[in-house]
C-alpha cells in the first residue's frame, strides 16, 4: 500500500454549464483519516465540484482518481458506469443536504439502515436488524424506532438516520452537502458533535461542503475557500480562518456574527 | 384457417422468438427483450405464452394446455382451440404423456421428465417493478446485480408481518445470478421449479420479453436464513381423491359457508381415482 | 356429491353463438353494410386504421362491424390482421408538402399563401342535434337567409393544383405556413439524425429507453385517442406548458412511393388520406444560439384533427430533455406516456381480471388465515 498515493486526487477539475463557470482549474488531495471543508457563498461553485468529485456530474476538463482498498488507483471520471455505481454502495458514502434526498420513505428505519448490508449480502433478518437497532444507537436516535417510518421523525434525525443508513458498511470517503443545512442551530450543534466523534472513531475520510465556517471549524483539518468557481486560498483550517490571507476570505470570516 | 401458417406466426416471427428464446436459455432467468406480436388473443391473456409455443410446436408434438391446473378452464379451452386450428397438433389433457405444456398459474403435479417443455404465462415479468417503476433503472440493477432493494421489501413483511407477505409469483434467484419471477404460480410451486428435468420457459406477450430455466438448474426463493421459505399447507385432503401434499381449490358448496377441498390439478386427480 | 366443472369448450361454442345472434340484433332491420359504415361513419374508420395501424377502410369497417361498434375491439382485430401479412418493403418518406389539400388552417397568421381553407369540418357547426337526419338527409334548398356557397375566402377545397387552380402560381404545392418561419431563422430547423441509423418500427422490436423521437412518434400515432387526447390536454392546462400555437394544419390525400428493387426506380402504389399538425412551441435559446420557436409534429391516417393537434402536443412535452427542460408532469416522462397509450394492450391487461385467479386467491386465503390466526394468539 503505498503511502504516497493520496486517497483521493483531483486536478483542474473544471465545469461549465454553456458560458457560464461553475468550477474552474480546482486540485485537491484528499489523505485517509482527513476531513476537506470546501466553503463558500452560494454560488461559488461548491456544489459543483463536489457533484464532479462524486461522479455524478461529468466536467469539462481535468482528473479525478480514488485508491481502492487493494490500492490499486481508479480514474473516477472514465470509470464504467456499473464500477463507479458499486463504488457508491460500498467504499463511498453520500450525505445529502436534504436527508429525504439519501432515503427511502417507504420503508422502516431498519430496513433503510440494512439496505446496504442486504445488498452486500447479508441474509440473517435477526442480526440485520440487530446491526440497524446498534446504529440508530450510534447515531442517538431511539432505537425503539427501528421499525417506524422515516416520515414519522423530524428533520434532524432523518438527517441522522442518513448518515447511519451511510456509514453503516464503513465505506472509507464520505461526500457531505450541506449536512446541517435547514436544521435548527442546537439540531445543528448536536449533529456536528455526532459527526465528530464517527469521523474520529472509524477513521473516516470526508469531504464537506458548506457555508457555514462553524461546521468547518468543527469538522475539517483543511479548507478550501471557493468563489466564482476558483480556490481562492487553502490551508489548515484553524491558519485559514484565524489569519485568512485573501480578501475573500477575510470578508467570509469577518462577517460571521459573533455571540 | 388454412389461410394462415403453421401456428399463425409466419416463419421470420418464429425464428426471432427462437433466437430470443435460445438468448433466454443461455442466461438462465434474464429477461430477453422481443418483438411481441399482436395475437388473436387479448394481451394479458396469454398471449406470450402462445407466441412461445407458437414457436417451438411441431407437428409431432403432443400439446396439453392448462389454466390454475385444470384443462377444461375457458381460456385453457380458447388457447388448446386455436392450436388445434392452426396446427392439428395431437393434444392430451394427460401431464405424462404431453410434450409441451402450456400453463396459467399452476406447474402440474405429476413430475415432469426430461425432454418435455412447460410454457408458462407471465403478466408482469420485472421483478423489481413494484419497487422501482422505470425500466431504464431496472435494467440497469439487474445487470449490476443491485438487488439490495428486493431484500428491503422481504425485511419490511418480516418487520410488519412476521411472514413474507407474497404468497404467488413469489421472486427467486435463478442459477445464483438473475432474479426472476416465476410468474403467478402459488408459492406451493416453486420447489418444483429447482433443478426440474423440463425445460421451462416464460412468455410475457404486453411487456415483450422471455425468460428461461433450462434442465437442471437451481432455483432459490428468495428468503432470510432465519426465516426460510415455506409453501403453504392444508389440514384438508381432497375430497375427490384423498391426495394430501397438493395444491387445493377451495369450492363453496352451501350459501352457510360449507367448503370443499379438491386437486387443483385436475389430471393428476383422475390419474388417482383410475380415470 | 361433487362433480368436477366441465363443459367449458361448450360453454364457448354458446357464448359465440349468442354473440354473432346479438351483433345482428333484430332480422327485420336492414344489416349493415361495409360500405354504409366506410362511407357514413368514415371517421371512426379513420381512427381503427390509425391506431390499428393498418391503412385499408374496407379491413376497418369490417372490424367496426364485427366489433359491434367497439372500437377499442375493432382495433385490436385490425392489429391481429396486420400480424398475419407479409411484409414486402417500405415506401419512401409521404410528402405532406404535395398532399392534395382538402383543407388547410393555420392560427399563427391571419392569412397565409394559398389561403385558409376551411374544407368540411365540425369546427363552427352549432352542436344541436340535426333531427331532419333521422329520415335519411335529402337534397336540400337552400333557405333564402343562408348564403350560397361560392369560391370567396372559403374555397371547397379540391384539387387546387390544377392548372388555372388557385396554387398553380405557387407551383401546384401549397407551401408550408413553418416554412415562413424557417425561412427567416425564427423556429429550430427539422434535420434528419445525424448517425444515419434506420428508422425504428415499434410493430418489430420491442420498446427500448431513452426512446428515439421516431419510436415516439409512431407510439402516438397509434395511441389510444383518449389518452393522448388528455395528456395533451393537461399540458395546456400546466402540466407541462409548451405555449403551444397551431402553425398548420392540412389533410388531404398524399402519394405513396415505392421502389421495387426489380425495377430499380420508384413507382406510384397509391394514395392515402392523412391529418398532419404542425404546432409552433415555445422558444429556447441558449449560450451558443439565438432563441427559435420549438416545434411539435402529429400525423394521422384519414380525417383526425384532435388526434393529430393532441399528438403534437405530447411530441413537443416528451422532447423536453432534448431542449433542456426539467420534466415535471406524466406527458413528459416517456416510460409513462408510451408504456401506457397502447388501448390493446391496456384494455387486454384490465380485462384479464375476468380470467379466473382462484388459484392465487386460494394462496392469499391461506396467507391470511394464519396471519389472523397468528395475531389471535398474540392478543390472548
Amino acid at each position: 500500500m503505498d503511502g504516497d498515493v493520496p486517497l483521493l486526487r483531483a486536478r483542474g477539475v473544471t465545469r461549465y454549464y454553456g458560458s457560464r463557470v461553475g468550477c474552474r482549474d480546482v486540485g485537491l488531495d484528499l489523505w485517509p483519516g482527513e476531513v476537506l471543508g470546501v466553503v463558500g457563498e452560494s454560488g461559488s461553485g461548491k456544489t459543483t465540484l463536489l457533484g464532479c468529485l462524486s461522479g455524478r456530474l461529468e466536467p469539462s476538463a481535468g482528473t479525478v482518481e480514488f485508491r481502492q482498498r487493494d490500492g490499486r488507483v481508479v480514474d473516477v471520471l472514465r470509470m464504467p458506469e456499473p464500477a463507479l455505481r458499486k463504488l457508491a454502495r460500498t467504499d463511498w458514502g453520500i450525505v445529502h443536504q436534504n436527508p429525504r434526498d439519501g432515503l427511502r420513505l417507504g420503508v422502516t428505519a431498519g430496513a433503510n439502515v440494512g439496505e446496504r448490508l442486504m445488498a452486500l449480502g447479508a441474509r440473517h433478518y435477526g442480526q440485520i436488524r440487530s446491526a440497524a437497532v446498534d446504529w440508530l444507537g450510534r447515531v442517538e436516535i431511539d432505537r425503539e424506532r427501528v421499525d417506524d417510518w422515516p416520515e414519522t421523525f423530524s428533520s434532524g434525525m432523518q438527517q441522522r438516520l442518513q448518515i447511519a443508513r451511510t456509514l453503516v458498511t464503513e465505506p472509507r470517503l464520505v461526500f457531505m452537502d450541506e449536512p446541517t443545512g435547514g436544521l435548527d442551530v442546537s439540531v445543528q450543534a448536536r449533529l456536528l458533535d455526532l459527526l465528530r466523534r464517527l469521523v474520529t472513531d472509524l477513521g473516516l475520510s470526508a469531504i464537506i461542503v458548506t457555508h457555514d465556517l462553524a461546521v468547518t471549524r468543527l469538522l475539517a483539518h483543511r479548507l478550501l475557500v471557493m468563489r466564482g468557481g476558483e480556490v481562492v486560498e487553502s490551508g489548515l483550517t484553524d491558519q485559514v480562518l484565524d489569519d485568512p490571507q485573501h480578501p475573500y476570505t477575510q470578508l467570509l470570516v469577518s462577517s460571521v456574527l459573533q455571540p | 384457417m388454412s389461410a394462415y401458417n403453421f401456428a399463425f406466426l409466419d416463419e421470420q416471427t418464429k425464428r426471432m422468438i427462437r433466437r430470443a428464446i435460445l438468448k433466454a436459455v443461455a442466461i438462465p432467468g434474464y429477461q430477453v427483450p422481443f418483438g411481441s406480436r399482436e395475437m388473436p388473443l387479448s394481451y394479458g391473456w396469454g398471449t406470450g405464452g402462445v407466441q412461445v409455443t407458437a414457436s417451438v410446436i411441431g407437428p409431432d408434438d403432443v400439446l396439453k394446455v392448462i389454466d390454475q391446473g385444470a384443462d377444461d378452464t375457458t381460456n385453457a379451452v380458447s388457447i388448446r382451440r386455436f392450436f388445434v386450428k392452426t396446427t392439428g397438433v395431437r393434444t392430451t389433457t394427460r401431464t405424462d404423456q404431453a410434450t409441451l405444456i402450456q400453463t396459467r398459474h399452476r406447474i402440474p403435479e405429476t413430475p415432469l421428465a426430461e425432454g418435455q417443455i412447460v410454457v408458462f404465462q407471465v403478466p408482469i415479468p420485472e421483478p423489481l417493478r413494484w419497487l422501482e417503476p422505470r425500466e431504464t433503472e431496472t435494467r440497469k440493477m439487474h445487470a449490476l446485480e443491485e438487488y439490495g432493494v428486493m431484500h428491503v421489501r422481504l425485511y419490511e413483511d418480516i418487520t410488519r408481518h412476521g411472514h413474507v407477505e407474497t404468497a404467488y409469483d413469489y421472486p427467486v434467484l435463478v442459477n445464483g445470478r438473475y432474479i426472476m419471477r416465476p410468474s403467478p404460480i402459488p408459492k406451493f410451486d416453486n420447489p418444483k421449479l429447482d433443478r426440474n428435468p423440463a425445460l421451462l420457459l416464460f412468455g410475457a406477450g404486453r411487456e415483450k420479453r422471455i425468460y428461461a430455466v433450462p434442465p437442471f438448474t437451481s432455483v432459490r426463493s428468495l428468503d432470510f436464513e432465519d426465516h426460510p421459505f415455506t409453501i403453504e399447507r392444508w389440514d384438508q385432503t381432497c375430497a375427490l381423491c384423498g391426495a394430501a401434499d397438493v395444491f387445493m381449490d377451495e369450492i363453496v358448496v352451501d350459501d352457510k359457508g360449507g367448503r370443499m377441498f379438491v386437486c387443483s390439478d385436475t389430471d393428476f386427480c383422475e390419474r388417482r381415482r383410475g380415470r | 356429491m361433487y362433480v368436477a366443472v366441465k363443459g367449458g369448450e361448450r360453454a364457448i361454442a354458446n357464448a359465440h353463438r349468442l354473440l354473432a345472434e346479438d351483433r345482428r340484433g333484430d332480422p327485420s332491420v336492414p344489416e349493415l353494410s361495409l360500405d354504409q359504415i366506410d362511407k357514413q361513419l368514415a371517421l371512426a374508420v379513420d381512427r381503427v386504421m390509425s391506431e390499428g395501424s393498418l391503412y385499408d377502410r374496407e379491413l376497418a369497417a369490417l372490424a367496426i362491424k364485427q366489433a359491434r361498434g367497439d372500437l377499442i375491439e375493432a382495433i385490436f382485430l385490425a392489429r391481429a390482421y396486420r400480424t398475419t401479412l407479409p411484409r414486402f418493403g417500405a415506401t419512401r418518406p409521404i410528402d405532406t408538402g404535395a398532399m392534395t389539400i382538402r383543407r388547410r388552417v393555420s392560427a399563427t397568421f391571419k392569412d397565409v399563401p394559398g389561403g385558409q381553407i376551411l374544407g368540411a369540418t365540425f369546427d363552427y357547426t352549432h352542436r344541436l342535434l340535426d333531427f331532419d337526419l333521422i329520415g335519411g338527409q335529402r337534397n336540400r334548398a337552400t333557405s333564402p337567409d343562408e348564403p350560397a356557397p361560392d369560391g370567396g375566402d372559403v374555397a371547397p377545397g379540391g384539387d387546387l393544383a390544377a392548372p388555372g387552380g388557385e396554387l398553380a402560381a405557387l407551383g401546384g404545392r401549397l407551401p408550408r405556413v413553418i416554412d415562413i418561419l424557417d425561412r427567416d431563422g425564427l423556429i429550430e430547423s427539422e434535420e434528419p439524425d445525424s448517425d444515419r441509423r434506420a428508422v425504428g418500427d415499434l410493430t418489430r422490436e420491442p420498446l427500448d429507453f431513452p426512446a428515439g423521437r421516431d419510436v415516439r412518434l409512431q407510439s402516438l400515432a397509434r395511441a389510444d385517442e383518449g389518452f393522448v387526447l388528455a395528456l395533451g390536454y393537461a399540458t395546456q392546462r400546466g402540466y407541462g406548458r409548451n405555449h403551444p400555437f397551431a402553425g398548420e394544419i392540412r389533410v388531404g390525400e398524399v402519394e405513396l412511393e415505392l421502389r421495387p428493387e426489380e425495377l430499380g426506380f420508384p413507382i406510384t402504389i397509391g394514395e392515402i388520406t392523412v391529418t398532419e399538425c404542425q404546432m409552433v412551441n415555445q422558444f429556447k435559446g441558449s449560450a451558443a444560439a439565438p432563441p427559435q420557436f420549438t416545434r411539435g409534429y402529429g400525423l394521422v391516417f384519414g380525417h383526425a384533427e384532435r388526434k393529430a393537434m393532441t399528438m403534437a402536443l405530447v411530441d413537443r412535452a416528451l422532447r423536453c430533455r432534448e431542449l433542456g427542460e426539467t420534466p415535471a408532469s406524466p406527458a413528459q416522462d416517456e416510460e409513462f406516456v408510451l408504456y401506457h397509450g397502447d388501448n390493446v394492450e391496456a384494455s387486454g391487461f384490465v380485462q384479464h381480471l375476468k380470467l379466473p385467479h382462484h388459484v392465487d386467491f386460494q394462496s392469499e386465503l391461506v396467507l391470511i388465515r394464519t396471519l389472523r390466526a397468528e395475531a389471535e394468539v398474540r392478543a390472548r
